[in-house]
């Protein structure tokens, strides 16, 4: 067991009622491996130590490259991985420990729609079966009034009706993340957790599943985690937005003052690389970082961007900048020179 | 002069087991020296294809039906194979989407390199390595010589698309067929890679076919564009006029559906409602007509040709033809489609 170098936790933020869900210091690490005994030679540190809230009845966005741990930070709240340290507070109670039996009821609330539409619906079962098999798991239907929610589901995520006795194969990509998402919406959860719902599907498929979540957010008060590396969606349905780097939030803010007036060098970057679907704008001034990300398992020191960041001094290379505490709602970067 | 490349209303099939597809129907584009030209399109479109069908790379069930591709003014569609080989990776050369699938994981990166320039350049040993050495070099690698030895799966994907651009254009190719070069890239590593094309565009004056779904991408890199869907080009314009004045409901659906990081409104995206109609079980007429909102009984029984509507500017639409120059319908067009779900 790894111990848990968990920071004291400090006071604890006041609890305001429109906090959902709160992540504080939270950390997963992946044991890597070797050797003929499977000793542990030292850890990917996929999450590695981010705080935040997530706000009732937003979508808090939350971007960055392969690796950087937004999925893993997706997969941690739903306890689909276990954390290292750190907590997940949900409605103000801490559930970082939950065990199964308790964590259960907790799941109608909190859902998750996946990637990957193909591999996340069972070729071998109907829709209806699909879209009945959680309310039935927990108890929150009988096969005979299933059928009615079944109707209903569909209804409100645009698929025919007369289409329930189809098997997922016979459905474009689209149609199965239209199924995805009915499923998630079947416990009528609070929370759901959209872990690039749209990056496998075609550019005019993918505005046709925003404007869903969008609406069904605005019809049903849902709160949203969107993990994405497509700015373009992001920036559409969030309130605010998160950029991680590393397994850590290098910067945090609203949608408009991460668009509009990004702090940290990283973010500015992000958004620059970003080819902009306008000809006239391809002579503009570019920042273009060189080198790869480094690899979570030996982060660099300091500053974790230091080693790409074009704007370095000697202070990156030692001290780890910190974002600024977060429960003062503002925006904020961990950056020693942020603008 | 003639065209570096000439495609020729060139049709491909593939024998399947539920009898033959069609995958492009009837495609016509040309490429000056030089030049890059942009081909977009979603998935199944027949953007890959086509660029297949140049390289005669189709598999065994896959051929071309009819038509005719002209390299340098000369005809390559009844090439021998062992004609084709010569062409291919000397005077086009191609790179693909996936880097970690494209390079060949038992052989290092130095005679997967060298091996082409020794066939099409007939440089032996010290001096194959040299130019190999170079290329790598030229596309931005640090420590050349140590990777030449290094095996692919020790380099990052950002790195592997790297060297794939190496290997294509060690033989100074005429044209560069880059089939979705960075998608599976992440955003700071595709800007690199841009960059580098663009580079390498200059230094050697390469023409690109550069196949993408990203608008965006189109947006940075191409000259002139083609817009496919199902099999068929619908819109052909200088880069400029398609992102300003798109003419066919479709290009603008698509422009419509890019969340723009400088918007700042609210609306919902104008999203194309259904879906592109399967291969085999295409509906008569315009082959869009199922989805556009401007469709009529003419467009669901007559299939609209390609029509040079301005200069350089072909549109396959009937309700584009009847009003040229004319904004008007397209505007509506916005505004029925915007919130469209199914």
């Amino acid at each position: 067991m790894i111990e848990f170098d968990e920071l004291p936790i400090k006071a604890p933020l006041p609890e305001t009622a429109s906090t959902l869900l709160q992540l504080d210091n939270l950390k997963t690490y992946y044991p890597i491996r070797k050797g003929l005994l499977a000793r542990t030679k030292g850890y990917v540190k996929a999450v590695d130590g981010v705080s935040l809230d997530i706000r009732e009845g937003e979508t808090l966005g939350l971007v960055g490259e392969s690796g950087c741990g937004k999925s893993t930070i997706g997969r941690t709240i739903l306890r689909l991985e276990e954390s290292t340290g750190g907590a997940i507070r949900y409605r103000g109670e801490n559930i970082t420990s939950y065990p199964i039996a308790k964590m259960r009821p907790l799941r109608t609330e909190m859902q998750m729609i996946f990637q990957d539409p193909f591999s996340s619906l069972n070729p071998w079962m109907r829709v209806k079966d699909i879209l009945k098999e959680p309310m039935l798991a927990h108890g929150k239907a009988t096969n005979a009034t299933a059928e009615a929610e079944v109707d209903r589901l569909l209804d409100a995520v645009g698929i025919p009706r007369s289409y329930k006795d189809r098997f997922a194969h016979e459905f474009s990509g689209g149609q199965r993340q239209r199924i995805g998402i009915a499923r998630a919406l079947s416990l009528n959860p609070k929370f759901i957790v959209c872990d690039e719902p749209v990056s496998a599907l075609d550019v005019s498929i993918q505005a046709q599943v925003l404007n869903l979540l969008k609406e069904l957010q605005k019809e049903l008060g849902l709160t949203y985690l969107f993990i994405a590396h497509g700015l373009g969606a992001v920036k559409y349905i969030s309130t605010r937005i998160a950029v991680m780097y590393l397994g850590k939030v290098v910067e945090i803010g609203t949608r408009d003052e991460i668009f509009r007036s990004p702090k940290h060098p990283y973010t500015r970057v992000l958004l620059n690389a970003y080819p902009v679907p306008n000809p006239h704008l391809r002579g503009r001034e570019k920042i273009v970082v060189q080198g790869d990300v480094p690899s979570p398992a030996n982060p660099p020191s300091g500053c974790r961007f230091h080693t790409r960041c074009p704007f370095v001094q000697e202070r990156c290379r030692v001290e780890e900048p910190m974002l600024a505490a977060e429960g003062s709602g503002g925006h904020a970067a961990a950056c020693h020179f942020a603008l | 002069m003639n065209d570096l490349l000439e495609v020729d209303g060139i049709e491909t099939v593939f024998r399947t087991e539920r009898g033959e597809v069609t995958s492009v129907d009837g495609v016509s584009f040309r490429l000056k020296a030089g030049e890059t030209l942009g081909i977009v399109g979603e998935s199944g479109c027949g953007k890959s294809v086509t660029s297949l069908s140049i390289m005669r790379l189709l598999g065994k069930n896959g051929s071309i039906r009819k038509g005719e591709i002209r390299l340098n003014g000369r005809s390559i569609t009844g090439l021998a194979e062992s004609a084709m080989r010569r062409i291919r990776g000397s005077e086009v050369s191609m790179i693909f989407q996936d880097p970690m699938t494209s390079l060949n994981p038992v052989y290092t990166i130095g005679s997967q390199l060298t091996e082409s320039i020794a066939l099409h350049l007939k440089l032996k040993g010290k001096e194959a390595r040299k130019h190999a050495v170079d290329m790598l070099r030229k596309v931005g690698i640090s420590r050349p010589e140590e990777i030449m030895n290094e095996y692919p799966h020790k380099l990052s994907g950002g790195m592997r698309q790297r060297v794939m651009i190496a290997i294509a254009l060690s033989c100074k190719p005429k044209l560069l067929i880059a089939d979705e070069p960075t998608t599976a890239l992440d955003v700071t590593i595709q800007a690199q890679i841009l960059d580098l094309m663009k580079k390498l565009r200059e230094e050697t004056g390469t023409a690109i076919m550069l196949i993408t779904h990203d608008l965006g991408v189109v947006a940075e890199m191409a000259d002139r564009v083609i817009v496919m869907y199902a099999g068929q080009v619908v819109e052909e314009a200088d880069v400029f006029t398609l992102f300003d004045k798109p003419l066919h409901p479709y290009t603008i659906g698509l422009m419509g559906s890019i969340p723009h990081l400088d918007a700042d409104d609210e609306e919902a995206l104008s999203s194309i409602p259904g879906t592109v109609p399967p291969l085999q079980n295409m509906p008569p007429g315009c082959r869009f007509h199922t989805r556009c909102p401007l469709a009529n009984e003419k467009c669901a029984a007559e299939r609209p040709p390609l029509m040079e509507l301005a200069p350089g500017h072909q549109v396959r639409c009937w309700a584009a033809q009847s009003d040229i120059g004319s904004a008007a319908p397209y505007a509506a067009l916005n505004l029925e489609t915007r919130g469209a779900t199914t």
